[in-house]
């Protein structure tokens, strides 16, 4: 039973490159701890080479020129093995999360899937690689080989069965897990034998070394032999797919902030991606500067990409921003730029000092709907579209109609616009009638999709009605309680002799609400300047004003 | 029945100029007839336009007279108020959305009425509706003068109704998909439509040429010039009454409309003088 181990070195490293990847070329140094005391907890490869070390202060590696440094960040490391295992999991069913910077995979019956180890081992590691990290794969016939020889080993190896004690034993000793109180000194007592590599440890008397170190020390000793063999604990953990960043120092502007949430962005999309998902929804929450204060915004440039807002003062720590889409997408590029049309109809209001986007996932859409669909736009660019008319015309201006179910004028509300939805529907209705009709010849629904044809619907002609959004003020004098004159402020053309009016009709509702309407309507002609125009008035009998609602056109 | 003729004209029929000479057959036959007939002829040096796909309007009488409206052009209505314009419009629209078209209303003065369009068998889920109607200006004035700062700090100029359409109309026409694209300033003041600057309608006439979009513009008058492929003028001949109603309860029945092309590119010869009328029924009346 073949099993692989992916673990990543200096992982805390890996896990701030996964967002930062121009430092990888670069010497860096993770600290944890708080100031002054801060120490290095963990270093790049180049840095270890330049002579800093995990355990020195600030101060002593603050003279090494060329160094960068960053605090250590737990929510990217959380965010680095949750990659981890989105990486394995693509791969095996039954993974073990075996530590934060180690995955073990049981790969029975893998080959006939994904090709020969080597090959797995090779794509585990080219994964590992698409989502930031950089980690050393090993595949043995057990869980605990493959670990020691991904932990000793740098780059791929693979273990054939019956070669664990053979391959295993030029690693060292320290390479052995000493995480609990009994095998540290065990290690110390090993090593004032002589005992430096494995081949040592392995060749030792089995009798002597249970007699001299117990249990414990066969146990290592197996392992250094590559004899263990244990059952994987397998983890079945829930899909949160969450990447977040904390920030050195607050952000003001939009342009920098835009350049995170792409990567943030990429790497979300990768973890889907791996997992054939796929997502409809984005939430973005975004962590404020505290102690923000207005006097400091006053100074804040507007319409120049800034996120501050003159005038207003901090009232909150978090903001939070969802963008909600019609159809599943894996587009970053497409998400990244309904975030910033977001951002800039909705700035946070204060500098940023975390990120964290988490995207809901869903089933991927199907690349097919049906061969004869008549062309609409693509998702992608109708919501950016969209997002962009947003901007400028406002959220709540744009959109497709639904009438209320009231007879209260202007009873209407704007919902999303999603056509793609609606056209798929009725087509597919459209073919199930034509397949379940014996006599309906089976092109009809092509026909009806492409409708060459000249329709025959002049009958049903309706005299459309423009509405004045407000109705405009009027003025009106009656004679015998029918109107006969008419003028108005707002449109000077709209005044004149009412040469024909036919009404009243009384209309009213919700007088059971606070909001109860009626009217009386009246259709006329006025005599204009160069033509006769056809309105419909309105008397507010609740207010008394005469209102023209619209012409007819 | 009670009539109110508003123009004491008769609709007259013509017959539409034939387009035989542009049939494929004779461009073969003419083809057929040069010397050459090994050299492949470039399609910019052919001696006629490809004719572009027509879609029906929904009207039967503008259909015979224009032969529909053309996918990748633009469409010019113009006529004053109460000429039929929105009638049409609603037709056109209709005649899309059964075929399952996704269109886009860019509503300058945000003045569609959804009732009118529900009983004209408007689809609308596939309907995008854009209103351009920006905040009164008296509102603006009103803020800049109790806080002079704001003026200073947002020195961005608020956008006119019709700027606004002109971008939206623009992001539509650039993004592609959509079967019909309307562009209605029907109530936009002459002096303002007119000033909508000649690029513009190029620019939209270019993004939608080779496309299977049609570009439906509504205005009083004129204004996208020769960028139009088509261009109709409507006017109200007469308004009826409703027969059998008492006087009390007289209601507006039927409006006659004449239409006139003034410009067809898809014509032989302008038929400058064409006319068709057809006639819409009120929504109460229905």
């Amino acid at each position: 039973m073949p099993f692989a181990c992916i673990f990543v070195p200096d992982f805390p490293v890996e896990a701030l490159l996964r967002t930062e990847p121009r430092l990888r070329s670069q010497l860096l140094a993770v600290l944890e701890g708080k100031p002054p005391l801060q120490k290095v907890f963990a270093v790049s490869e180049n840095a270890r080479r330049a002579g800093v070390a995990p355990g020195m202060t600030k101060l002593q590696i603050e003279a090494c020129a060329g160094l960068a440094f960053r605090n250590r960040s737990p929510l990217q490391e959380t965010a680095a093995h949750a990659a981890l295992l989105d990486c394995a999991q693509s791969f095996s069913p039954r993974v073990e999360d075996t530590a934060l910077d180690t995955i073990v995979l049981d790969l029975l019956g893998m080959d006939l899937l994904f090709g020969p180890l080597p090959k797995i081992a090779r794509n585990l590691a080219g994964r590992a690689s698409d989502l930031g990290l950089t980690a050393n794969v090993a595949v043995a016939a057990n869980p605990d080989t493959a670990e020691l020889a991904a932990r000793g080993f740098r780059g791929l190896t693979v273990i054939p069965e019956g070669k664990e004690s053979e391959r295993l034993g030029n690693l060292p000793v320290e390479i052995l897990p000493a995480e609990d109180q009994e095998s540290e000194p065990l290690l110390e007592t090993l090593y004032r034998w002589g005992i430096r590599d494995l081949r040592d440890l392995a060749a030792l008397p089995e009798v002597a070394l249970s007699e001299r170190l117990g249990q414990r020390g066969v146990y290592l000793q197996k392992l250094a032999r590559g004899e263990v063999s244990r059952t994987l604990v397998p983890v079945d953990p829930p899909l949160v797919f969450e990447e977040a960043i904390e920030l050195d120092y607050p952000l003001t502007l939009l342009e920098p902030l835009a350049f995170l949430l792409a990567r943030l962005l990429d790497q979300l999309c990768a973890r889907l991606a791996s997992r054939a998902l796929a997502t409809q929804e984005l939430r973005l929450e975004i962590k404020l500067a505290d102690g923000y204060r207005e006097e400091e915004t006053q100074t804040g440039c507007v319409g120049t990409g800034a996120l501050t807002r003159p005038g207003r003062a901090q009232a909150r720590h978090r903001f939070h921003r969802t963008l909600r889409l019609p159809l599943p997408l894996l587009d970053s590029k497409t998400f990244l730029k309904l975030l910033q049309l977001d951002l800039k109809a909705h700035p946070p209001g204060a500098p940023i000092v975390k990120i964290r986007l988490a995207a809901v996932p869903t089933r991927p859409r199907p690349g097919q709907g049906g061969l004869f669909l008549p062309p609409s736009p693509e998702p992608e660019k109708l919501e950016l579209t969209l997002a962009r008319i947003a901007g400028i015309v406002g959220e709540d201006k744009i959109g497709s109609l639904e009438i209320l179910d009231t007879y209260r004028p202007g009873g209407f509300r704007m919902q999303h616009f999603a056509p793609d939805n609606s056209l798929l529907q009725k087509h597919r209705a459209t073919e199930n009638k034509s397949h379940r009709s014996d006599r309906t010849p089976m092109n009809s629904s092509v026909s009806q999709c492409l409708g060459g044809e000249l329709t025959d619907c002049s009958d049903d002609l309706v005299t459309a009605l423009r509405i004045f959004r407000p109705p405009a003020a009027v003025t009106v004098t009656l004679c015998e309680g029918r109107p006969i004159f008419i003028s108005c402020l707002k449109r000077k053309e709209t005044r004149g002799e009412i040469l024909w009016a036919a009404g009243p009709w009384r209309s009213s509702g919700d007088w059971w609400e606070q909001e109860g309407w009626a009217r009386d309507e009246w259709d006329i002609a006025v005599q204009e300047e160069t033509s006769i125009g056809l309105y419909r008035l309105v008397r507010d009998l609740l207010g008394g004003q005469w209102l023209l609602e619209g012409s007819y056109d | 029945m009670s009539s109110f003729p508003l123009f004491p004209t008769e609709a007259v029929r013509r017959p539409v100029a034939s387009v035989a000479s542009n049939s494929p057959v004779r461009v073969l036959d003419r083809l057929a007839a040069l010397p050459k007939l090994a050299e492949v002829m470039p399609a910019s040096r052919l001696t006629v336009q490809p004719v572009p796909e027509m879609v029906p309007s929904g009207v039967r009488e503008v259909d015979s007279l224009t032969g529909g409206l053309p996918r990748g052009c633009l469409t010019e209505v113009c006529g004053s108020v109460s000429s039929g314009r929105t009638s049409l419009l609603l037709a056109v629209l209709a005649a899309a959305t059964q075929r399952r078209e996704a269109c886009a209303l860019v509503d300058v003065n945000d003045a569609f009425d959804p009732v009118s369009a529900a009983m004209a068998a408007v689809n609308f889920e596939s309907l995008l509706w854009v209103r351009c109607e920006t905040s009164p200006p008296q509102r603006r004035r009103d803020t800049e003068k109790t806080n002079p700062k704001h003026e200073r700090l947002y020195h961005r100029r608020m956008e006119t109704p019709v700027e606004q359409a002109l971008r939206v109309t623009d992001l539509l026409l650039q993004s592609g998909g959509f079967g019909l694209v309307v562009l209605d300033l029907g109530d936009v003041p002459l002096k303002i439509a007119r000033r909508i600057p000649l690029t513009s309608w190029f620019r939209f006439q270019r993004a939608i040429e080779h496309t299977p979009t049609v570009l439906f513009v509504i205005t009083q008058s004129p204004c996208a010039q020769t960028c139009a492929a088509l261009l109709l003028k409507l006017s109200a001949v007469s308004f009826q009454q409703a027969a059998q109603t008492p006087s009390h309860a007289a209601l507006l029945n039927d409006l006659r409309i004449e239409t006139e092309i003034l410009r067809s590119r898809m014509l032989r010869k302008p038929a400058q003088s064409a006319t068709a009328a057809f006639s819409t029924k009120t929504v109460r009346a229905g």
